[in-house]
């Protein structure tokens, strides 16, 4: 019954969007979708919005934390988001980089054995968990914009090595670690959880150099028209390559992220099919997969809805197993809702040639 | 010789956002009849031929085909109604064979699959039908041949759905006379097998070489349609830009060029070349002066411009920058240099579509800057609105896509991006390609007027009396190699062909000449 319910609200909610009439701003669909959901839950679902303040601590320091769903939904959504941002940069030049769910992998297998079987201070692990993460994106950049092997393929190597790489560093073990420092980075609450923080703090970062710079509008024209752009002399080549090493960075912090979430290093598991999910929110988030225009903040508002949908599947009790149906249909909704075509089906307006 | 009436279109409109694009424009088209659709750039010629082939549907009036209602929503509607194009751009598929793209998506099939032998017989039988006087192999890959070539492919592609009405846009832009006059003969012949061809061009010369008649459009809306043997050509030019003849005399006038002595040598290059597509050569190019580079369709003329610009690097010879030894071995290397160059594919290598008018602007400035030193945005508004006003590029704002305008004002906002930078050196490769009259005496007005603040220009084209109007020097190339260098008295469009012919074996060439 209540898989029927949330059909249909989403049918009423798609029909209710239709007739809206279209808006510029691309980030204002996924963000609508959004609002929808936590509307549909603030009547639905009960306790869903019910907040508590705790006692929590923050690096041993005592600080009041918030506990509800809501603040779920802001943790578990910050390792696709981080990663989304990275991947969005990568989309915009005409890339995609499957690779990012083992480079998660590879980064959280360093942290963890360094940290446990070496000893090593907590901040060198954490250096070497993203110098890793840096490293895995200067070779999909060399494979990319050096040696000129098509994205898909190129970031395919890694995706699929890049776990054997972790097993390597783990020897094949799942690797537990208690450092109190270590297990903060997933755990600890400032108010809000940390990983969302650390969401916000690279989304302005990220913001701050592609938009106060010319790299946001140097990227959009590679990813339009990289011949055109190398014609008039952009540096097409350093700019993709940039985008892959940036890509594999934002990769290893996800991967520190989740591995001091579950506080420890699971080579086989960590980032497992979290690549898909980035592509998701970019291209929910309304960029082009063919390149070109990108929108930063779009696109992690597309990584909060994907997980907000999920959040809300398992508060209503939908099976796991049949839960991504109706998450696909609201993401398909989405997307529909972005293509010009089919906006202008439905408010009978003939777009430009 | 015009029979009865085989295309009627009448009380055409179609609106874009901003702009009516055409207002009520009637066209009618007889069988047997080469009919010259001409109007300047964002007359409507285009959008007409759209809405035509059902790319767009228009908002309004009434289209018939042998007196049968039609409203075609796709081309390949319009092509069962017998109705074909080949477009400007060339678009059939670069990575499949000619014989195959001559009869993709109609491919005889025999429970689904594809039967080569009648697919060859076909493409041979269309080809057949041209009448070429060379050989085409059906067995290579498109992209492997020449432009002329790929639009004799996309003419028998036409031929094989047996269409009456051959529509063809800007076909001759990236011909050369020969391959042009070839065309023109394989355009009579179809006429006299009844075909009812539209001829959209901006060369006049072509079209009183082939039209019958001429329908002439402006700012979207008809102004009239003239059996072309009445209407004079001036008169013509008059109508197109709807000015009066006499104000069009002024822009036909041979600009008066001065020959450079003394002045200062921006790039000597000495035995510079490059294997399998410029043999080693010698030239200077100097300050305030504009040199041209003629000769046909792969003799060598972009080829020379793209190792000047870096885009290819020399594998031979030398090249003196201000009397420095330098060689560009990129775009980016090459405008440290003050060089720009204006590329010949304008949307290959030339537009960024999505991005607005202003990015486009100023990219190249924004480059040379590099990422880090943002142009700030007041500034950029600034260079933008600057460009649009001083090049005249017609838009409804400076934040429109690209791809929204016309070729005209695309290629005059790629000037305007290397203008931006201030370039002692401008390379142009077919400045003035699908670009209609006014337009283009609106580009050749800007090269002088640059030649006379003293920047040096390289000008390709594949116009002979573009390149002899506009330069005081003109270096002649066949074959990837230079074979003249004509200036003063010398520089004609009959000694450069001659020049060409001399040595030339092709017979083609001389019914060029003619």
């Amino acid at each position: 019954m209540r898989i029927v319910g949330i059909i249909i609200f989403w049918l009423a909610m798609v029909v209710f969007l239709y007739g809206t009439r279209r808006s510029r701003n691309v980030a204002f669909w996924p963000l609508l979708a959004l609002a929808c959901l936590l509307l549909f839950n603030l009547f639905f679902t009960q306790q869903f919005y019910r907040l508590e303040l705790r006692e929590g601590s923050f690096f041993g320091i005592p600080v009041p934390q918030l506990y509800g769903v809501p603040i779920d939904i802001l943790n578990h959504a910050s390792k696709v988001g981080i990663l989304a941002i990275g991947m969005t940069l990568v989309i915009a030049v005409g890339g995609i980089d499957l690779s990012v769910g083992a480079v998660m992998a590879i980064a959280g297998a360093m942290m963890a054995t360094l940290s446990v079987q070496l000893g090593v201070s907590p901040a060198a692990c954490i250096a070497a968990a993203l110098a890793a993460g840096l490293a895995a994106g200067m070779w999909n950049g060399f494979l990319v914009a050096v040696m000129g092997i098509p994205p898909m393929v190129a970031t395919l190597i890694l995706m699929v090595a890049g776990r054997g790489v972790a097993q390597l560093v783990t020897d094949g073990q799942i690797i537990i670690f208690n450092n109190p420092i270590l297990t903060s980075i997933g755990n600890a609450f400032l108010l809000v959880p940390v990983p969302f923080l650390l969401m916000l703090l690279m989304l302005i970062a990220t913001w701050i150099t592609t938009r106060g710079t010319a790299l946001g509008f140097l990227i959009e024209a590679v990813g339009d028209n990289e011949v055109a752009s190398s014609r008039a002399g952009v540096s097409a080549r350093t700019l993709k390559f940039l985008v892959y090493v940036f890509c594999g960075f934002c990769s290893a912090v996800a991967g520190l992220v989740q591995t001091s979430n579950i506080r420890s290093a699971d080579a086989n598991n960590i980032g497992l099919t979290l690549e898909l999910d980035a592509i998701m929110a970019v291209v929910i988030g309304g960029t082009a997969m063919t390149g070109g225009r990108f929108y930063l903040a779009s696109s992690v508002a597309g990584a909060l809805l994907i997980q907000a949908l999920t959040t809300t599947m398992y508060a209503k009790d939908v099976s796991p197993v049949v839960a991504p149906v109706p998450k696909a249909l609201v993401i398909l909704a989405v997307c529909l809702l972005q293509s010009e075509r089919v906006r202008r089906l439905f408010i009978g307006r003939r777009g430009t040639a | 010789m015009s029979g009865e009436t085989l295309l009627e279109m009448r009380g055409i409109n179609k609106t874009f956002p901003g702009v009516q694009a055409l207002k009520n424009v009637n066209f009618a088209l007889r069988r047997g009849q080469i009919h010259a659709l001409m109007g300047e750039n964002g007359a409507g010629k285009s959008t007409l031929i759209k809405v035509l082939t059902g790319v767009h549907p228009g908002d309004g009036g009434a289209m018939s085909v042998e007196g049968k209602a039609i409203a075609p929503a796709s081309p390949r509607e319009a092509e069962s109604c017998g109705i074909s194009t080949v477009y400007q751009e060339v678009n059939l598929i670069p990575h499949l064979t000619v014989r195959e793209n001559i009869c993709l998506g109609r491919e005889d099939r025999f429970a689904g699959i594809i039967r080569w032998g009648r697919v060859w017989k076909r493409a041979r039988k269309a080809l057949d039908r041209l009448d070429l006087k060379f050989r085409i192999n059906l067995d290579a890959q498109l992209s492997d041949c020449s432009i002329a070539v790929q639009q004799m492919v996309a003419i028998a592609r036409a031929l094989d759905i047996d269409a009456r009405i051959l529509i063809l846009d800007e076909p001759t832009s990236s011909l050369d006379e020969a391959e042009a006059e070839e065309l023109f003969r394989i355009m009579r012949n179809l006429r006299e097998q009844g075909m009812g061809i539209v001829f959209v061009t901006h060369f006049l010369d072509q079209v009183y070489r082939v039209s019958d008649t001429i329908t002439v459009l402006r700012n979207g809306e008809l102004v009239g349609e003239f059996p072309a043997a009445s209407l004079p050509r001036l008169e013509l030019v008059s109508k197109m830009v709807g000015k009066n003849v006499d104000e069009v005399k002024k822009l036909e006038k041979r600009v008066a060029v001065t020959t450079a002595s003394g002045r200062k040598t921006v790039v000597s290059a000495r035995r510079l070349g490059r294997k399998g597509s410029i043999n080693p050569i010698d030239f200077d190019l100097k300050e305030g002066e504009v040199t041209g580079l003629a000769g046909l369709l792969g003799s060598g003329r972009s080829e020379i411009a793209n190792l000047l610009f870096g885009v290819d690097a020399a594998d031979s010879g030398e090249m003196e920058i201000d009397g420095r030894k330098a060689r560009p071995e990129s775009p980016a290397m090459a405008m440290r240099f003050g060089f720009a160059m204006l590329t010949e594919d304008r949307k290959f290598s030339g537009i960024i579509p999505n991005l607005s008018l202003r990015e486009n602007i100023i990219l190249a400035m924004q480059a040379k800057l590099g990422p880090w030193r943002k142009i700030p945005p007041r500034k950029a508004n600034e260079i933008a609105d600057q460009f649009i006003k001083a090049l005249d590029i017609k838009t409804p704002s400076r934040e429109q896509q690209l791809k929204n305008l016309s070729g005209g004002n695309q290629q005059k906002v790629i000037i305007a991006r290397w203008l931006a930078v201030h370039p002692r050196l401008l390379i142009l490769d077919e400045p003035t390609r699908g670009i209609d009259v006014g337009a283009r005496a609106e580009i050749e007005e800007l090269i002088q007027k640059l030649r006379e603040e003293g920047m040096s220009l390289l000008l390709i084209s594949s116009e002979l009396d573009e390149v002899v109007r506009n330069s005081s020097r003109v270096i002649v190339l066949r074959d990837r190699e230079k074979i003249a260098e004509l200036s003063g008295d010398n520089l004609s469009e009959q000694n450069i062909l001659h020049v060409i012919a001399s040595q030339a074996t092709e017979d083609a060439v001389k019914e060029a000449v003619q």
